[in-house]
């Protein structure tokens, strides 16, 4: 089984993270699922309907606007970096943080490596799908490399500038 | 200048330990070199054609004796001994090893420097005129506001992976010596009818593959606004830059493709929910950090206009230099110098340790302890007393910075091009070297009068060819090194992109090309023309006829 770092915690993956081409045949109603965007756009009534837990992921190039109205049905939004520096979706997370107050899991998946995770963290990731060959135990020290930060994001809501001593 | 404090110093000490950490992982295989590259670009670290090269920021360009010290122990220590000075203000080690490199960003931070951001990207090194706060043609000092950028943009959660590099460059004078209107985002200080500060906001500017001159999107910000509009521009650009293509990656490329009206409707929109937010600058965090850019303990003095043409009636050397390598001070009695990293036979911006610990003893001597890097790849004493100019002048003759040619066609800009970086088409700095040699006559060259000449050894353009006066591209033909010459250009508030005279030329035609675009300017020029208006007049037909005739 997958572990995901959750809440900067080494957790077992309970999730199913379903492919870019998946369909509604075959899922299971109690299984939790994390589906892409074009499925809950083209099934939202029926995914809604199911008994089991729902997510949704986005490509590097889909928008959050495309789902913002509709936040309040995913416990998790998955965001999809296909390389660690396609950083598209680190604007994505201040989004659903800081402008639509979306209280939920936000997990990047994809290329996600030890060295992003400080600012991905700061962004508004709370979970992090690792790349198969990262120690994620190793990785957990990544949240600890800063003592201090200089702006406001969505971990820290004031810039230094307000809270030097 | 700007002193760290416990927060600034905590964040500098973090990074060296990051780092630190990155190059051990990826020094015992545990990091792979394709992942460990974006993270060493991002401290500066380039793998080059002989060696790693590592590229220091100093922020707008300024710098202490102490810290100079240091970049002469550095270059002493780890490299050939010599640093080079970018065109980014920036300094540059050709030579360390790479598993040294963390233990000089430890020796750098010692001194409140680092690499941070000199590459990758992110948002680079925020640039500004090199006579920022002596200048007598300026609106506002405007190195409190880079360094609440440089603040600002360290370590930027959401801007540290950008679709490519990010420059910012500030101008607060009547004159532009920044070039804001060649970068991602230039900001010129105005003031409104109600005497208020703001800053008038070009976007997309930039030189490399496709040289665009900016457009100006907002004619007045007002500055406690700066932050949360910058954030908007990124955060658009970050969100929609193209990522398909890294020739098409630049903001340029987005602002061009949605209209500049557009792309100020998409930053509009997105100011408007987060403006009136934390990030709102007040008082007392630019009064915090503009307490460090006060004039220093000025004396009160008057210039020294009799005796100064006394000595220049005596020493015409001295006349010389003072003409070309001095520049008005806005107080009385004093006169910023440059030293000139441009005499021939030197690579154009390098400089010794020996040389770096001499300069950093003058400025302790003549000129409070600091000094600042240019653009143009020249060092600045920008306070001296007009009554210690001769006694510097001698001393500066001794060291080798004492040619008189500060912007004159010999003050060339060049990267440092095929000799040492990996991405270079062509060598550049032996071309620099031969049109030096060709123009050596000091009654010449100052005959010839203003006159940029940059060169670029790729079409990545670190040598800023596009804006050069007089520009030259190294481009490579079937293996074989070639060069192309473009005329026309400025970075100046009148900004303008060169044109292409024609078909490139031969390494050993250089020199021969230059002279004739030269001698097309000398016959044509009216009284007091300088090459640049005399080209504007003109036009580039005399020069190609001129430059591609048949010979005789």
């Amino acid at each position: 089984m997958q572990r995901i770092i959750k809440n900067g915690q080494i957790i077992d993956e309970t999730w199913h993270l379903l492919p870019k081409d998946a369909s509604l045949d075959g899922i299971s109603n109690c299984d939790d699922i994390i589906v892409p965007l074009a499925l809950w756009v083209e099934h939202s009534r029926a995914l809604k309907a199911r008994d089991g837990g729902l997510g949704v992921w986005l490509e590097a190039g889909e928008e959050i606007e495309e789902i913002a109205a509709e936040l309040d049905n995913f416990q998790v939004i998955a965001l999809n970096f296909p390389r660690f520096t396609a950083g598209r979706h680190s604007s994505t997370a201040c989004l659903l943080r800081q402008r639509y107050g979306y209280k939920g899991e936000v997990r990047a998946i994809g290329d996600v490596l030890r060295d992003q995770l400080f600012a991905l963290k700061r962004c508004g990731f709370d979970a992090f799908a690792l790349r198969a060959d990262m120690n994620a135990e190793d990785a957990l020290l990544a949240f600890s490399e800063f003592t201090h930060v200089y702006q406001a994001s969505s971990d820290q809501p004031l810039p230094l500038f307000r809270r030097r001593a | 200048m700007y002193v760290y404090d416990q927060y600034d110093q905590q964040i500098v000490e973090d990074r060296v330990k990051q780092f630190a950490d990155q190059t051990r992982r990826f020094l015992s295989g545990e990091l792979s070199g394709e992942d460990f590259r974006p993270l060493r670009l991002q401290n500066g670290l380039y793998i080059q054609r002989y060696a790693p090269m590592l590229r220091v920021a100093v922020p707008y360009g300024l710098l202490s004796s102490n810290q100079v010290r240091m970049l002469a122990k550095i270059a002493r220590d780890y490299d050939k001994g010599y640093a080079h000075i970018s065109t980014r203000q920036n300094v540059q080690f050709n030579w360390p090893e790479l598993e040294d490199v963390p233990a000089i960003l430890g020796e750098l931070a010692t001194v409140q420097m680092h690499a941070i951001q000199t590459s990758g990207n992110c948002i680079r090194n925020t640039t500004t005129d090199q006579f920022a706060g002596v200048a007598a043609d300026e609106l506002i000092d405007p190195r409190p506001w880079c360094e609440i950028i440089r603040q600002w943009s360290t370590f930027h959660p959401e801007f540290t992976h950008l679709p490519r590099k990010f420059k910012i460059a500030i101008n607060g004078s009547i004159s532009d010596r920044a070039a804001i209107e060649v970068h991602d985002i230039g900001l010129e200080a105005v003031h409104n009818a109600a005497g208020e500060l703001g800053f008038r906001v070009s976007v997309g500017g930039g030189l490399g593959r496709t040289p665009i001159v900016g457009s100006f999107i907002n004619e007045f910000l007002p500055w406690q606004h700066l932050l949360s509009y910058l954030e908007a521009i990124l955060r658009v650009y970050n969100r929609y830059g193209r990522r398909d293509n890294k020739y098409k990656a630049r903001i340029k490329i987005l602002v061009k493709a949605l209209t500049p009206e557009v792309f100020a409707e998409r930053v509009n929109a997105e100011w408007a929910h987060i403006k009136d937010g934390p990030t709102t600058l007040d008082n007392t965090e630019v009064q915090r950090v503009a307490q460090y850019f006060v004039d220093p303990a000025y004396l009160p003095l008057v210039d020294q206009q009799a005796a100064l043409s006394a000595l220049d009636a005596e020493h015409p050397g001295f006349a010389r230099w003072r003409q070309r390598n001095t520049f008005a001070h806005k107080k009385p009695g004093y006169v910023a110098v440059t030293l000139s990293l441009k005499p021939t036979g030197t690579a154009p911006g390098d400089v010794t340790d020996k040389q770096l610990d001499a300069i950093a003893d003058l400025a302790e001597r003549y000129s409070f302890g600091e000094v600042r890097n240019s653009h143009n790849q020249n060092i600045i004493l920008a306070d001296i007393e007009q009554a210690q100019l001769f006694t510097l002048w001698g001393e500066l003759r001794e060291l080798g910075f004492a040619t008189p040619n500060v912007g004159l066609l010999t003050d060339l800009i060049c990267c440092p091009g095929g000799d040492f970086c990996s991405l270079a088409n062509a060598k550049s700095i032996p071309v620099a070297e031969a049109i030096q040699r060709r123009f050596d006559n000091l009654d010449y060259l100052f005959d010839i009068g203003e006159l940029e000449l940059n060169i670029s050894g790729c079409m990545n353009a670190c040598g800023h060819h596009h804006v050069g006066h007089i520009g030259i591209l190294g481009v490579d033909k079937k293996g074989q090194e070639f060069y192309q010459v473009s005329l026309g250009g400025s970075s100046g508030r009148d900004a303008s992109l060169a044109k292409i005279l024609g078909p490139s030329f031969a390494e050993e035609d250089m020199a021969d090309v230059i002279e004739k675009i030269i001698n097309v300017y000398i016959e044509q020029r009216s009284p007091e023309e300088s090459f640049l208006d005399t080209f504007r007049r003109i036009g580039i037909d005399p020069f190609k006829e001129r430059v591609y005739a048949a010979n005789h």
